[in-house]
C-alpha cells in the first residue's frame, strides 16, 4: 500500500472559522477527525457529496469541524435523521460519527434497525469507554470493574460487544481499530465508504480526563501508549486462548457482506413496481449542484 | 373537476400530503393515525416519494428532518404517545429552522388512554411540548375537506416560514366519512422553500433577511455549511455569544409574530350582533354549529367563531368578535386548555367552560344547554 501524502487541512477544515477546538489536548477524537478527512480525499470524493452526521458528546463535536455538509443532531438520533437523508439523497456519502453512549445506549435501537435494513450510512462509533462530555458517567462500553462517576464502586453492567451486535444486527461491514493505529482506521472507514450497505467502525479511544484520572490509568500518552500494547489483529487473536484475550483490543475486519442488497436500491425497486422510479431519479438529479 | 367522493379525514389528510409535493413519511404506527401511513406507503412510491415505518416516533420525527433537510418536503403522522416521543426534535426543527409537518390524530389520554376515542388533549402539548421557547404553528381542521386542505396548508406555511406545522385533527374528524369534492390540481396553491441564490461562500443559512426567514439549501447542492441544535451564529456555527443569541430568538419569534394575521385563520357565522359567542374547533365546532341552529331558532342571538389556526393563537380577532358579547362559551374536548387563551383575551367572567374528557364527543346539547344559561 502506498501511503498517500496528508491531504491539506485547508481543503476539508473549516480552519478560519471554528478552531481552537472543544476537546481536551491529547484526545484522540482528532486523530479519528483525521482518519475521515484522509479517506474521504482518499476516495476523491466530492466535498459537496459527503455529510457527516452526529449526535451529541465530545465526539458528536467533530463535524463542525469539517468542511462538508455537517449535521450535528440530538444525542443518540444521528442515524436517524442519516436515515432520512440518504432515502432522498442516495447518491451522498454519508458518515455517522458518534460517541459509544450516543450510539449504543440512548441511540441503541436506532443503531440496531439502521443495521438490520442495511441502509448506506458509513457509522463511525468512537468507543473510549464512557460518557466523556458529561463528565465521565457509565457507558454500556464501560468495562466491568471500571471506575465512573456514576459507579464509584466499580461498573456491574457488562459492555455490549460491539462488532458482535453488528453483525448480529445486520450490518454489512464490520470492523476495529484504535487511535493509535491511525492508518489501520483510515483504511477501514474507507473501506465502510465504499461498501454500499451499513458500516461500522469501531475506533478504540480513550478518555484520559474521566477514565483516566479516576481509574488512575493516567494521561494521554499512557492510554496511547496502552492502546498500542494490549491491541491485536484478529490473525494473532485466533492464536490465543479466551482467557489470553482477556482486556486486549483485537483489531481487523469482523465481517464483510459485499452481496447484501443496500436499502436505498431495494426501496428504488419498490419505487419501480409503484411506477415512481423515473420522478424519483429525475428529483435527486434536480438537487444536485447550482 | 374532482368527482365528489366519500373520504375519510385521515385518507384526506394523506391525498392533502401529495398534492402539496410531500415526498417523505417516517413514521410509527398508532391509531387513530395509522390510515395516513398506510396511504401514504402506497401513494409516496408512485411519486417519486420514500415512505419508511421507523423504529420508533423518535426516528420518525429524525428522519423527517433529515429527508427535509435533504431538500424533501417530508411529514410525519401520529397520536398524543407518539407525539410526546416526538417533542425533543420537534424542538430540534424549530432550532435549526427546517421545514416539516407533523400531523396528530389526537386521541383520549394521558398515557395509552383511550385509543379509538376522541380528544382534543394535545393542543397545549402542540404549543409547548418541547423543551425551550420557541415559535410553532398548529392548524385544527374540522372536515374531511379541511384535513386536505389544512395539510396543503401545512406544507405551504412550513415552507415559507421555515418552522414545523403541527396538524391537529381530533378522532372525529380523522376517522369520520364525508363526501368531498378535492380542488383540481390547478387550483391548489403549493409554497415552495426559498433557495439560496447567492454563491456558496456568501450563504448564512441562518442571516438576517427582509422577511426574518433566510434561504435554505438543502444538503448536497453545492452549499456546505452546518446545522446544530446549539445556539448558533447566522453561519450555522455554534455560539455562546449574548449579541449572537439574542437577534436570532428575536428574529424566529418575529418571523411568526409579524405574520399572525397571514398566519392565523378563523371563520365565523354570525357573530355580528351576537350576544353569545361559540369559540370552539375541531369537530366540536360542529355540534357547535347545530347547537346554534336551534338556538337561533328560538330565536336567540348567538355566533360562532371557529378556530382553524390554534397557534399562534388569533389574539385579535378572538378580541374583535368577543368584545361586545355578553357571553362567550368555548367548549372543547379537553379541560380548557383554548378556554385559558380566550379567558386571558376577554377576561374569565364572560367565559364558560364547556368540557369533556371521558372520551364521549361533546353534544350539540350539552353546548344548548350553556346557551341557554343551564
Ligand atoms: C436526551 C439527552 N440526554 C442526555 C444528554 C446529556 N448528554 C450529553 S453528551 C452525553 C453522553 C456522551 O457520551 P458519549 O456518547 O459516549 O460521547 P463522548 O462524549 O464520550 O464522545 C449525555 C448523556 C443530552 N444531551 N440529551
Ligand atoms: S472529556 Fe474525554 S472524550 Fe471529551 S474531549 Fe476530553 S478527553 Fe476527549
Amino acid at each position: 500500500m502506498s501511503v498517500k501524502h496528508p491531504p491539506s487541512a485547508y481543503t476539508y477544515l473549516r480552519h478560519k472559522k471554528k478552531f481552537p477546538h472543544v476537546w481536551c489536548p491529547g484526545c484522540g477524537i482528532g486523530i479519528v477527525m483525521g482518519a475521515i478527512i484522509r479517506a474521504v480525499d482518499g476516495l476523491g470524493l466530492d466535498q459537496n457529496h459527503v455529510a457527516i452526521i452526529s449526535g451529541i458528546g465530545c465526539t458528536s463535536r467533530m463535524p463542525v469541524y469539517m468542511d462538508f455538509n455537517t449535521m450535528h443532531t440530538t444525542h443518540g438520533r444521528a442515524l436517524a435523521f442519516a436515515t432520512g437523508l440518504k432515502l432522498v439523497r442516495p447518491d451522498m456519502h454519508i458518515i455517522v460519527v458518534m460517541g459509544d453512549g450516543d450510539a449504543l445506549a440512548i441511540g441503541g435501537n436506532h443503531f440496531i434497525h439502521a443495521a438490520r435494513r442495511n441502509i448506506g450510512l458509513t457509522a463511525v462509533i468512537l468507543n473510549n469507554h464512557i460518557y466523556g462530555m458529561t463528565g465521565g458517567q457509565v457507558s454500556p462500553s464501560t468495562p466491568v470493574g471500571m471506575v465512573a462517576t456514576t459507579a464509584p464502586y466499580g461498573n456491574t453492567d457488562p459492555p455490549f460487544p460491539i462488532t458482535d451486535l453488528s453483525i448480529a444486527a445486520g450490518a454489512a461491514y464490520v470492523a476495529r481499530s484504535t487511535v493509535y493505529h491511525s492508518h489501520e482506521l483510515e483504511k477501514y472507514i474507507r473501506t465502510g465508504l465504499e461498501v454500499p450497505g451499513f458500516a461500522v467502525i469501531e475506533a478504540v479511544s480513550y478518555c484520559h480526563t474521566t477514565v483516566g484520572r479516576l481509574n488512575k490509568l493516567g494521561g494521554a500518552v499512557e492510554m496511547m501508549r496502552n492502546l498500542k500494547e494490549t491491541s491485536l489483529t484478529r490473525r494473532m487473536a485466533e492464536k490465543r486462548s479466551p482467557e489470553e484475550l482477556e482486556g486486549k483490543i483485537v483489531r481487523g475486519v469482523f465481517y464483510h457482506d459485499a452481496c447484501r442488497k443496500e436499502y436505498c436500491a431495494l426501496y428504488q425497486e419498490i419505487q419501480e413496481k409503484a411506477g415512481g422510479a423515473k420522478l424519483a431519479a429525475r428529483r435527486i438529479s434536480s438537487m444536485e449542484m447550482v | 373537476m374532482t368527482m365528489p367522493r366519500m373520504m375519510q379525514g385521515n385518507e384526506a389528510c394523506a391525498a392533502g400530503a401529495i398534492a402539496a409535493g410531500c415526498l417523505f413519511f417516517g413514521g410509527y404506527p398508532i391509531t387513530p393515525s395509522t390510515d395516513i401511513a398506510e396511504h401514504l406507503a402506497r401513494e409516496l412510491p408512485r411519486v417519486g416519494g420514500v415512505f419508511i415505518q421507523m423504529e420508533d416516533e423518535i426516528a420518525s420525527m429524525a428522519a423527517v428532518i433529515g429527508a427535509s433537510i435533504g431538500g424533501a418536503k417530508a411529514m410525519t403522522a401520529t397520536s398524543g404517545p407518539g407525539f410526546s416521543l416526538m417533542q425533543e426534535n420537534i424542538g430540534y426543527a424549530a432550532m435549526t429552522e427546517v421545514p416539516c409537518v407533523v400531523v396528530n390524530v389526537m386521541r383520549l389520554g394521558p398515557s395509552t388512554g383511550r385509543p379509538t376515542s376522541p380528544s382534543q388533549g394535545d393542543v397545549m402539548q402542540a404549543r409547548w411540548g418541547s423543551h425551550g421557547d420557541h415559535p410553532i404553528i398548529a392548524l385544527a381542521p374540522a372536515s374531511v375537506l379541511e384535513c386536505f386542505e389544512m395539510t396543503v396548508r401545512a406544507f405551504n406555511l412550513s415552507e415559507r416560514y421555515r418552522i414545523p406545522v403541527i396538524v391537529l385533527i381530533d378522532e372525529v374528524v380523522g376517522h369520520m366519512r364525508e363526501k368531498v369534492i378535492l380542488p383540481p390540481r390547478e387550483d391548489i396553491k403549493v409554497l415552495e422553500r426559498l433557495r439560496p441564490s447567492e454563491p456558496p461562500e456568501w450563504y448564512k443559512p441562518y442571516g438576517s433577511s427582509p422577511s426574518d426567514v433566510p434561504p435554505l439549501a438543502p444538503f448536497g447542492s453545492g452549499y456546505r455549511y452546518h446545522i446544530t441544535g446549539l445556539h448558533h451564529d447566522e453561519a450555522g456555527f455554534p455560539t455562546n455569544r449574548v449579541n449572537e443569541v439574542r437577534p436570532w430568538t428575536r428574529r424566529i419569534f418575529r418571523k411568526i409574530k409579524a405574520n399572525v394575521h397571514r398566519i392565523a385563520r378563523c371563520e365565523t357565522d354570525g357573530v355580528e350582533d351576537a350576544r353569545t359567542v361559540i369559540v370552539a374547533y375541531g369537530s366540536v365546532a360542529r355540534a357547535a354549529s347545530e347547537a346554534i341552529k336551534t338556538a337561533r331558532a328560538k330565536r336567540r342571538k348567538v355566533g360562532l367563531l371557529r378556530l382553524q389556526t390554534l397557534w399562534p393563537f388569533p389574539t385579535r380577532t378572538v378580541d374583535a368578535v368577543c368584545r361586545e358579547a355578553r357571553r362567550v362559551i368555548v367548549p372543547e374536548m379537553n379541560l380548557g386548555q383554548m378556554a385559558i387563551e380566550v379567558e386571558r383575551i376577554v377576561g374569565d367572567r364572560k367565559v364558560r367552560r364547556v368540557n369533556r374528557i371521558d372520551g364521549e364527543m361533546i353534544t350539540p346539547r350539552e353546548i344548548l344547554d350553556a346557551i341557554e344559561g343551564k
